[in-house]
């Protein structure tokens, strides 16, 4: 997050903020005292920004605090989901179900929560305060396209696996993003930069352990299997944003169905889509939650 | 006979036709790996059978890589010419796909390294029984979850975005794999304490040379990373 933009805030909500504080730079190194008060001033207008900032492939790099923040709001929407879930119990998710599948998922949502927002304070940076978030991707309604999302087990079944197939994809949208901070993270602390992206990576892969799991109880396969026209294997219209991209079949500069296969000289779109994940960048994420899971006014 | 379906499982004795094959998309591969030298220090060592990835760099990581989804592409092969007892037809088709996978990665790093690649591996399944069910899950379930610790460990050793974007794209996919295979062994065991940290939820990471060490366990020809601190012994 940019100090002088969140500077530029606390002057709007508390203009004494240069009285009480002598200098600019002090604002700086004082901004962790501001505590709660800092926290919820700056960040209503925090979601946007965040993804604004958190470009995966424009000019602009983002931080290692922006990057942390966008996972962060990403986990607060996964986290928000599956406690609303369970907290249906037995009406909403068999009991089977839930001991074998959702008490692990959310378990490991709550604790990237946890994580992430303890890294981002042992960074010095502000961890984003929740979103306002309508699971029934309604932005704010309560009635939108999956208005039974807590009450009708396919729709949350189904409202999971695009949740995690599109965190799958949001921090594979980073990677190369924390790279382009090694410098920076290494001047900060040496061993950062791998201490953050091998979190990232390792958060990554487990999005995609519950991904797997979850399509397999949907009864579908645990990659996604795209054709060469649509990358949403999912059946449901309402994601084909989600999964826009997973069709692509060119890695690196190479067709890889043009690849040799197990039984022939080729390879399928079915198992060239199924073998690579592909990326998201914020902008895409922030086409797709915002205004309908996340809340825009 | 053996010999023959041994040497096509496991690719040996193609490497010939493999380089005829890759020479005509030189193109695509300058693409991926424009500025990789000829790298000679990886060839084999005749008397230890053992192979280095070389000068440290993102050749080497990528060759990493090859090494091991050659392992898993053989180990898959393997499976699906010869199922294990009562294998259903779901399974069935589920290890199907996974070897496509897997034969798929192998064969893209293999066309994506050229002639930097490091040569075709030589595997030894000698410790796992094709017959039985319990025995091929549990090395796969160990291939997969040894595949994702493998490149989230090492994707900080990567320099260049367009290769570490790639290893996330495959290692999302092996963690799919890895869930998926655990959840056939004991049903929701898909991200268990053994693999994902209970108090963070991070996946676990390994080094170059704790993953070598366990690959080298299923290879004839072994893999060193010398200059990652690693010899095979």
């Amino acid at each position: 997050m940019n100090l002088f933009n969140i500077i530029e805030e606390i002057e709007n909500v508390d203009p004494e903020v240069y009285g009480r504080i002598s200098e600019r730079r002090d604002v700086i190194k004082n901004i962790t005292s501001f505590g709660s008060k800092v926290a919820l001033a700056a960040l209503p207008f925090a979601v946007g920004t965040i993804f604004k900032k958190a470009y995966a492939d424009t000019s602009a790099t983002p931080s290692v605090i922006d990057i942390l923040n966008y996972a962060l709001t990403l986990e607060y929407l996964e986290s928000t989901f599956y406690n609303a879930g369970q907290a249906k119990g037995t009406a909403l998710i068999p009991a089977a179900a839930a001991t074998n599948y959702f008490n692990q998922v959310t378990a490991d949502e709550k604790n990237h929560v946890t994580f992430l927002k303890g890294v981002i304070t042992s960074l010095g940076g502000t961890p984003a305060s929740i979103p306002e978030i309508d699971l029934t991707a309604g932005n704010g309604s309560g009635n939108g396209p999956f208005k039974d999302v807590l009450t009708n087990y396919s729709t949350f079944l189904a409202v999971a696996q695009a949740f995690e197939d599109t965190g799958v994809r949001a921090y594979k949208g980073q990677a190369a993003n924390i790279l382009a901070n090694k410098s920076a993270a290494e001047g900060i602390k040496p061993g950062l930069y791998q201490t953050v992206l091998t979190a990232a990576l390792s958060i990554h892969a487990v999005e995609a352990r519950h991904a797997s799991a979850i399509r397999s109880i949907r009864g579908q396969t645990p990659w996604i299997t795209s054709t060469s026209s649509l990358g949403n294997d999912t059946g449901i219209s309402l994601v084909n944003a989600n999964y826009d991209g997973e069709q692509n079949v060119v890695q690196g500069g190479v067709d890889v169905t043009t690849l040799k296969s197990a039984t022939g000289n080729t390879t399928s779109v079915a198992v060239a889509t199924a073998a690579f994940d592909e990326a998201l960048s914020p902008d895409q994420v922030l086409a797709i939650l915002q205004g309908t899971f996340l809340v825009k006014k | 006979m053996e010999t023959e379906s041994q040497e096509s499982i496991l690719g040996a004795g193609m490497v010939r036709r493999s380089f005829l094959r890759y020479a005509g998309i030189g193109v695509a591969s300058v693409g991926l790996l424009a500025t990789a030298a000829c790298h000679k220090d990886h060839s084999v060592h005749p008397t230890s059978g053992t192979i280095d990835l070389g000068a440290t760099g993102d050749v080497a990581i990528l060759n990493y890589a090859y090494a091991l989804e050659q392992l898993e592409a053989a180990f898959y092969l393997q499976v699906t010419a010869t199922p294990y007892s009562g294998i259903s037809s779901s399974e069935s088709a589920l290890l199907t796909d996974i070897r496509d996978h897997e034969v798929l990665h192998r064969e893209f790093f293999k066309a994506a390294l050229g002639a930097s690649a490091i040569q075709a591996l030589t595997p030894d399944f000698s410790s796992i029984n094709f017959s039985s069910r319990a025995s091929v899950l549990a090395a796969a379930a160990a291939f997969e979850d040894t595949g994702v610790t493998a490149y989230d460990g090492a994707g900080y050793l990567i320099t260049t975005p367009a290769y570490l974007l790639i290893a996330g794209k495959i290692v999302s996919v092996e963690a799919r794999h890895a869930a998926l295979i655990r959840d056939l062994i004991t049903p929701g065991s898909f991200a268990g304490p053994d693999v994902v940290d209970t108090t963070n939820s991070l996946n676990k990471s390994a080094s170059i040379a704790d993953v070598l060490k366990i690959a080298n366990g299923y290879l004839k020809t072994k893999v060193s990373a010398v200059n990652y601190g690693y010899t095979a012994s």
